[in-house]
């Protein structure tokens, strides 16, 4: 079953249709979570108004730490099993990943002046994530720098399964090390720590940035799966254009249509 | 809001602009390799016939 719907043929029929529903799906989730966060979620007793600033930058951690796992099962798919479709999703998965993290970074910052009276110290949460950002870009970077996609798509997988030792790292910093940053208040033992009123905006915006970096992530490999067919037909082209007489390989055109 | 409302718009202003310009270079990219495939279908499709 997963191996059908993987298939590249098949993953560019069935997730065709399903963007536009998904993508208004995801804008109705962000408009209800933004007019909660903005409007009907209350100050908080410590950190006033600035708690709306956490409407977006936990969902951005929670997101750009997904995504970071999503790219490092794809690594498994593409090192183990060499699945082409594990290669795309992990190279769709960076940017996205990326952005979360820099959304994160940032906002985080404009949170940390009025309450910590600074936009940024080296603490390990914040480190840790910066170095999550940091290895975003290196993954991006790497995949531009090898033409190949196959032999990029190795490389990349070896570099984010190194870089998964940052996960848990990320998230138990709060507790292994004495940090200004809080610790969990939502994803703990024993269950959220936070009243409703901001727990059910909070849980509603991670909704909607959830099925963002869904749409996204989907949009991201169908683009993926177009750019190496442009890839093989113009690999074929050249071919042709170097031996117009010769009859073009059956290896050349199986590769076009899978 | 209005003691906090810099940090508050800045930050939410920051992930608009970052998430706006990744679904923009989302669409644009998609957009393309779209055009480039159907150009090179086209001359496969001239060549072939």
């Amino acid at each position: 079953m997963l191996n059908r719907l993987a298939n590249p043929g098949s993953f560019m029929r069935w997730s065709g249709p399903a963007m536009v529903p998904l993508a208004l799906v995801t804008a109705a989730t962000l408009a209800i979570g933004l007019y909660l966060a903005l409007v009907v979620a209350p100050p908080d007793y410590q950190q006033g108004e600035t708690v709306r600033i956490m409407f977006v930058h936990v969902p951005s951690a929670w997101l750009a730490l997904f995504f970071y796992m999503v790219m490092a099962v794809a690594a498994l798919g593409s090192l183990v099993w060499r699945h082409p479709m594990a290669d795309v999703s992990q190279k769709a998965a960076a940017p996205i990943g990326a952005a979360f993290a820099l959304v994160c970074l940032v906002t985080g910052s404009l949170w940390g002046k009025p309450m910590w009276g600074t936009y940024w110290v080296w603490d390990a949460r914040l480190t840790s994530m910066l170095v999550l950002f940091l290895m975003y870009c290196g993954v991006i970077a790497l995949w531009r720098t090898i033409d190949d996609p196959a032999r990029a798509a190795r490389a990349v997988s070896i570099l984010t399964l190194v870089g998964v030792v940052n996960i848990p790292i990320i998230k138990f910093s709060v507790d292994w090390w004495f940090t200004l940053h809080q610790g969990a208040s939502v994803l703990r033992l024993g269950g959220p720590s936070i009243h409703s009123s901001i727990l059910v905006p909070l849980l509603v915006m991670a909704l909607a940035a959830t099925l963002l970096g869904t749409t996204l992530h989907l949009l991201g490999m169908r683009t993926e799966v177009l750019r190496r067919r442009v890839r093989r037909l113009e690999l074929l082209r050249a071919e042709r254009l170097e031996a117009p007489s010769e009859p073009v390989r059956p290896s050349a055109r199986s590769e076009v249509s899978a | 809001m209005s003691d906090y409302a810099f940090y508050i718009w800045s930050a939410y202003g920051a992930a608009a602009l970052a998430i706006g310009a990744l679904i923009a270079h989302h669409l644009l990219d998609y957009r393309a390799q779209r055009r480039a495939l159907q150009r090179l279908e086209g001359d496969a499709a001239r060549h072939g016939s």
